[in-house]
């Protein structure tokens, strides 16, 4: 088990490895350095002034190199001042050091933000914990009901129960976030006023108003498809030898599924829900933009929209290592609790 | 001059007036489906259960749209009638007497032919993309799940590679106006578009190695489509100026075949894993076929089964995908009136005025619903057999 852990690592380091370097390539293309050189100059600036802004800023130094720099494997240099000669930073509003230091991902910095003005550190975390909160509560509504859902419909297979909840649950997978967010939206916000059409205020403070429509239209999307596997799921061990000595020996339908059924049942979805955490961040991207609320999706759309690069290759490390460590947990988890893998 | 109304009612009446091809269509199909339904097989089976009828009947409906857009939409997608901004449904537009059935979005243009017309530019897309995603990934996946060792390792490496790329981030960096002026978008639709011509050449080839008056032909035929489709479509240098597609669009169509190839490539691998254990496969091998001709020949008609239903919630994903790249504004032509860009234009005047909301995301959801009851019904009737 141990050694199946370390290998699974080292596969998911090796990806991130690969995985930022085709994102560094493609961010660093000469038409979005072009048009981040334009954003951060002044308004009618020269081909050459656009020019010297980039050497001046590092951007034209060797691929390799500025990559081992954000990765922390080479030295950053601080740029060197045109008008005095001295060594200066590369941006002001960041606090790099004047001298060169080993500083990048891996000694922890994360860079500069040249949209916001900031450290990256000090953007991406706040976002990340505005959407982590977020997650809580999609995952506290999704996973319950989907279950319910799931379990009802597959109990008895083929029942009237079952064909309607599995017509929902087809139903709510065909409804991708922005089509669910707009019909919530003109529901409840347009039409009966109940909910706040904008979560923006929610990260003042989360209340029932300002905070439903984002995780209703959230969950809503993923329901169906968990919901789906464990129906699978539960009719496949409805229909063992266990579950049929358990009846004849005179318990109560109830009592055999739950005590019977569920723990079996249970297994394959909890791989799906874990797998379901990289389709939740296109979610969370869509419902954030879409209720202005300020967390990871929100910022990485800012920063991909404002050629932000130092922020968008945080964005991208966090996100891949997220479906990553996901596989990695569902795959473990799943070995640990099925028995039948865990003798193997 | 204030804007003349007709009555709900009216409305209702009119659309569905509009949508006459669609009707006559639907019902000749349908209807012979249905009539000869014992003799078509799989897709005959469709037409025993509620669902399927469902599922067939949506998809139809949508592709009729597309195909008789011109005559079910009363005015222009793109024209812009200056009266009608933001007018309610049912608004009679003074000049020709049509009405705005669903009104008019803060464009002054009209809601439901951007509806009707949305409808030709994804079930061209969604449909095609899907195919070239099959291809690249049937091509892969069988010498993957065939032969395993190296190969295997390899090829599975980098489909999980690109499976860990959030999509939304892949489209953020894949679909920017930027990269078209690098030569990214050319090189990866040269890769892709080559694969179907690969995979039918070896298909006739194991196929017909001994029979050179078939071979030839076929291979001809292919090589020849093959080519000048290839041509148009990656260099956009079709000597007869019919095979053309715009830049940003080929951009899209690279960028989805991407995203979804190597979930093909995945399912493809698992099949052909399952089934070259069976005994048909160790009899080819035993007569001494060829491992293509048993890949192509033996393998891959036998995972038939579970491709088609893929083929079918892949498009609706495929469809969902369109709508993401709308929704962010990327690639499509900002007036373009697929139902991405329509829901993202009207999602943000959502307080002032719904109606132009509505149709692009009922539209868009009920096109994704009919493939996924197609989906369900074919598994549940191939799942009888």
């Amino acid at each position: 088990m141990l050694s199946f852990v370390i290998r699974r690592l080292g596969t998911m380091a090796l990806t991130m490895l690969c995985l930022t370097m085709v994102v560094f390539f493609l961010i660093n293309l000469e038409p979005n350095l072009k048009k981040l050189a334009i954003s951060q100059t002044e308004m009618h600036t020269s081909a050459e002034q656009l020019e010297s802004w980039l050497v001046n800023h590092g951007y034209r130094q060797n691929f390799f190199v500025r990559y081992g720099q954000w990765l922390g494997l080479v030295p950053k240099q601080p740029v060197t001042d045109p008008a005095t000669g001295k060594p200066a930073q590369r941006f002001s509003f960041c606090n790099d050091p004047l001298v060169s230091t080993f500083s990048g991902v891996l000694e922890g910095d994360f860079g500069c933000s040249t949209k916001f003005k900031a450290t990256v550190a000090s953007k991406l975390f706040p976002a990340l914990g505005a959407t982590g909160i977020l997650m809580f509560w999609v995952l506290a509504v999704m996973v319950p009901i989907s279950l319910l859902i799931g379990i009802l419909a597959g109990m008895r297979e083929g029942s009237r129960t079952d064909r309607v909840l599995s017509v929902a649950s087809i139903a709510s997978t065909a409804t991708p976030e922005y089509v669910s967010g707009v019909i919530f939206t003109v529901i409840f916000a347009s039409w009966l006023g109940w909910l706040n059409g904008s979560a923006a205020s929610a990260s003042q403070g989360i209340t029932f108003y300002n905070f439903t429509l984002p995780v209703m239209t959230l969950a809503i999307y993923g329901i169906g498809y968990i919901a789906r596997m464990t129906r699978a799921s539960m009719v496949e061990v409805m229909t063992q030898q266990y579950i049929r000595t358990a009846r004849l020996k005179g318990l109560s339908f109830g009592s055999v599924v739950v005590k019977h059924a569920l723990r079996n049942a249970l297994i394959a979805p909890f791989t799906v829900i874990m797998l379901q955490f990289p389709w939740l961040l296109t979610g969370v991207v869509i419902v954030e933009v879409m209720f202005r609320y300020q967390g990871f999706g929100y910022t990485l759309v800012e920063a991909a929209g404002n050629n932000d690069i130092d922020l968008l290759l945080g964005c991208s490390l966090v996100s891949v290592f997220i479906v990553l460590i996901t596989q990695l947990i569902s795959d473990v988890g799943y070995a640990f609790l099925n028995p039948r893998i865990r003798v193997q | 001059m204030p804007v003349q109304y007709i009555s709900g009612f009216t409305v209702v009446l009119e659309v569905l007036s509009r949508f006459w091809p669609v009707w006559i269509a639907l019902v000749i199909v349908m209807g012979t489906s249905f009539a000869y339904k014992k003799k078509l097989a799989l897709y005959g089976q469709l037409f025993d259960s509620g669902v399927g009828i469902v599922g067939v009947g949506i998809c139809l409906f949508w592709l009729f749209t597309a195909i008789f857009a011109a005559t079910i939409s009363p005015f222009d997608p793109l024209a812009q009638i200056p009266i009608m901004k933001d007018v309610l449904p049912g608004a009679v537009e003074p000049q020709s007497g049509l009405t705005y059935l669903f009104g008019g979005d803060k464009l002054a243009r009209d809601v439901f032919s951007r509806m009707v017309y949305g409808s030709q530019i994804v079930l061209i897309i969604a449909p095609a993309a899907t195919g070239f995603a099959l291809m690249v990934g049937i091509t892969l996946g069988l010498p993957a799940g065939y032969y395993g060792g190296k190969i295997d390792t390899v090829l599975s490496f980098l489909a999980n590679l690109v499976l860990a790329f959030p999509v939304i981030l892949l489209f953020y960096l894949l679909v920017t106006p930027g990269i078209m002026d690098t030569p990214i978008p050319y090189g990866m639709a040269g890769v892709f578009f080559l694969f179907p011509i690969i995979f039918f050449s070896v298909l006739f080839w194991t196929r017909y190695k001994n029979r050179p008056d078939r071979l030839y032909i076929l291979l001809g035929i292919t090589l020849i489509l093959g080519g000048w489709i290839y041509l148009g479509l990656v260099f956009d240098r079709d000597p007869l100026h019919i095979v053309h597609i715009d830049p940003n669009q080929l951009n899209i169509f690279v960028a989805v075949v991407f995203a979804s190839s190597p979930g093909v490539f995945r399912i493809v691998r698992g099949l052909v894993m399952d089934i070259k254990t069976r005994d048909y496969v160790a009899a080819a091998q035993t007569r001494g076929e060829s491992p293509w001709y048993i890949m192509l020949w033996e393998i891959l008609p036998n995972a038939r089964g579970p491709l088609i239903v893929d083929a079918c919630l892949r498009i609706g994903y495929t469809t969902i995908l369109l709508g993401t790249l709308g929704y962010f504004g990327l690639g499509l032509a900002p007036e373009s009136p697929d139902w991405g860009t329509a829901i993202k234009d009207a999602s943000r005047l959502l307080r002032s005025f719904i109606h132009p909301a509505l149709p692009p995301t009922i539209a868009l959801m009920s096109f994704v619903l009919g493939l996924n009851l197609l989906a369900d019904s074919l598994r549940e009737q191939s799942m009888k057999d």
